[in-house]
């Protein structure tokens, strides 16, 4: 913790897109007219109340918010201690949190006059929310995704290409979600005029961690209303797993400012800390530039990217959005791992108890929960965010358990 | 007097564009490399661009993204990058080397030690891709302390607006970036680019060197005309890919790479001397 916190956490970015000294603009020149119309036309989208109301008019009748708060009874009564309630964003048209983001950026995309959408993916979630979207509104898409990913996540694959997507397989570096970043932007700089490049994590050049972040802070504000009623106060801690870092960022930040609730961050450990195979930056990591922006990053002494590791594609990346590097910097944000053992554990057994199967994503963050709840009071209370379902986890799972479907 | 503005004094006294080639630091290894550039004076090469590689170079095609790939997988690292700059300069006092890469590799090394090694081994300026303007003066004041200039990039995306502001504050030349496109992929327009470089002329004194979509002779003379400079990158380390693939030997390699530059700087030295055939 360094010196005396702000008045508010809520406040960043500054003009030139830092929070702290993280973030900012690092792209080529070619970019930088994009990014900057880009935050032009965002602050004028927030302005003006037609596009919240066609926004929010969506989440409502298209995404089906506001999503559920569930009390996890059997989960809570299992761990004996703090009361567990699971923010629903699974329970999402396209079931995963990932679509409140790309609904925002694509109506701000057509107030752009663009006419041709890409995106990266990981898990392939933020994949198919894109598609839909486009879909949705009429737009080409083309989704970058490593090969190593298009293995494991085949069923989005195959739904992507059903909305109408064309899914581009990446075969540089590591193959994974790092590398469809990388040729996302350069199909961006390659197709600057019609182009939007809507990003799925609260990461890459401002503005977009801030947009990506505002358009997911519809999680957290939901919560504050849905917990408030069923428990006439707020949680005691809340947690969400960390990749990027949207779902995460999208709960936490409308409740960054209330003292008496703890914040939890739970990154991917893969097969250990401990181990070089892992996706923890911001446990193992140190401060870097990638992808546009300064944040802690998974490097060697040379300043290479290292390749990530976890069970799970959408956590496997090896820098994280620039906000959660400054909220844990201050030490308003505490930052946990969870091993791919822990998240299948997790995975197991939120499906025995409570019917419902989670991603692998944020069974990271279930792993969480599950070690912290008995050590609290049967008074307390915690939210997490189930920020995504397991379907498409299914074939990992089977493998990760020795069966072969 | 820098030995870049006196390199470039030289080329407007002798009514010259620069020919500038890119290579990739280490790729396929550090020998290689450092055979190549030894030569590439006397080829004709007026300015270096010497490439660090980095493990994520986003602003790259497949030829240089693999040039990149094949030095690291060789060992290649930033501090070994001035190794070989050193070297250089024990022989060759005169030639610029200019460094081009990405912003992580410097920020790790850290930006004021960074600086003083690089002017100490003979670097002579830098082109950091992912530092536009707006985020470049972490790197800047320290270069300008060690006497190394930055050059900053102009693309067909920056606008009147902008421009300006990236000249007021560029140093040693300005890197025209030809095509909005990653480099070694679409082919530029050159009236465009001439309009371009107009524009930049009409701005500022400053050198003014086009680069990312020149492939042939043909194209750096035409580019030649009218820019101070001509780079050619992706066109030299596809051959260096060849070779890697077909496994000649070493010598053959570095023959094949200089004879190209020597046929890319003959070109380009003439371009503005031989009558235009409409």
């Amino acid at each position: 913790m360094s010196g005396v916190p702000p008045n508010s956490w809520r406040t960043g970015p500054d003009m030139e897109g830092h929070f702290g000294a993280y973030g900012g603009r690092f792209v080529a020149e070619t970019l930088m007219p994009l990014v900057l119309d880009l935050e032009k036309a965002y602050e004028a989208a927030k302005k003006d109340d037609a596009f919240k109301t066609e926004l929010d008019g969506l989440l409502k009748h298209y995404v089906g918010r506001p999503s559920a708060l569930y009390f996890a009874a059997r989960l809570t009564e299992k761990l004996g201690g703090a009361k567990i309630y699971l923010k629903r964003e699974d329970l999402n048209h396209t079931g995963a949190h990932k679509i409140n983001n790309c609904l925002g950026q694509i109506l701000l995309a057509r107030r752009m006059g663009k006419t041709r959408i890409i995106a990266e993916t990981g898990a392939g979630q933020h994949g198919v929310a894109t598609a839909t979207v486009a879909a949705r509104f009429g737009l080409p898409c083309i989704v970058y995704m490593g090969e190593v990913d298009i293995e494991r996540q085949k069923p989005n694959v195959f739904r992507m290409n059903l909305l109408g997507a064309e899914v581009r397989p990446v075969t540089s570096g590591s193959r994974t979600l790092k590398d469809a970043m990388n040729e996302a932007l350069r199909d961006w700089v390659a197709n600057v005029e019609d182009t939007f490049y809507i990003i799925g994590s609260a990461a890459g050049p401002h503005p977009y961690p801030q947009i990506v972040r505002d358009f997911q802070t519809v999680i957290g504000n939901e919560t504050r209303v849905q917990i408030l009623e069923a428990e006439k106060r707020l949680p005691d801690l809340v947690v969400a797993c960390v990749g990027g870092g949207s779902n995460a960022i999208g709960m936490f930040h409308p409740f960054l400012d209330d003292p008496d609730v703890e914040i939890h961050g739970v990154e991917a450990a893969g097969d250990g800390v401990e181990t070089q195979r892992h996706a923890a930056t911001l446990t193992k990591g140190s401060p870097g530039v990638l992808h546009g922006a300064r944040s802690y990053l998974l490097q060697d002494r040379d300043g290479q990217i290292l390749e990530a590791h976890s069970i799970s594609a959408g956590l496997d990346y090896p820098g994280v959005g620039p906000e959660h590097s400054w909220l844990k910097d201050q030490g308003r944000v505490k930052y946990f791992s969870a091993t791919d053992r822990d998240a299948m554990e997790a995975f197991m057994a939120l499906g025995r108890l409570e019917g419902i199967i989670p991603a692998l994503e944020p069974s990271h963050a279930i792993a969480h929960v599950m070690r912290v709840a008995p050590r609290m009071a049967k008074d307390q209370i915690i939210v997490v965010t189930l920020s995504g379902r397991g379907d498409k986890d299914v074939f990992t799972a089977a493998a990760a358990l020795g069966e072969k479907l | 007097m820098s030995r870049i503005a006196a390199r470039f004094a030289e080329l407007r006294k002798a009514n010259r564009a620069a020919f500038v080639p890119f290579i990739t630091a280490g790729d396929p290894d550090a020998d290689t490399t450092f055979a190549i550039l030894e030569r590439l004076p006397k080829a004709g090469a007026d300015l270096i661009e010497l490439g660090v590689p980095f493990s994520d170079p986003m602003a790259d095609g497949p030829a240089i993204q693999a040039s990149s790939l094949r030095a690291l997988q060789g060992g290649m690292t930033l501090s070994k990058t001035l190794d070989l700059v050193q070297r250089f300069r024990r022989k060759n006092a005169t030639t610029p080397i200019v460094l081009m890469g990405y912003y992580n590799p410097i920020h790790r090394y850290g930006t004021a030690r960074f600086a003083r090694d690089a002017a100490a081994a003979g670097v002579d300026g830098l082109i950091t891709v992912d530092l536009p303007p707006e985020e470049d003066e972490v790197l800047r004041v320290p270069a300008a302390a060690q006497g190394l200039d930055v050059v900053r990039l102009a693309a067909p995306t920056t606008d009147a607006r902008r421009l300006p502001a990236i000249l007021n504050g560029a140093s040693g030349f300005l890197y025209y970036v030809s095509i909005a496109g990653v480099t070694g992929t679409k082919t530029f327009s050159a009236a465009a680019v001439r309009e371009a470089v107009a524009k930049v002329k009409a701005h500022s004194q400053i050198p003014c060197v086009v680069g990312f979509g020149i492939k042939t002779p043909e194209q750096a003379a035409e580019i030649a005309h009218f820019a101070d400079g001509a780079v050619v990158g992706s066109a030299i380390v596809s051959l260096m890919a060849e070779a890697v693939h077909s496994g000649p030997a070493k010598a053959a390699l570095v023959e094949n790479v200089v004879n190209f530059c020597a046929s890319l700087a003959d070109s380009v030295h003439a371009a503005r001397h031989e009558p235009v055939v409409e």
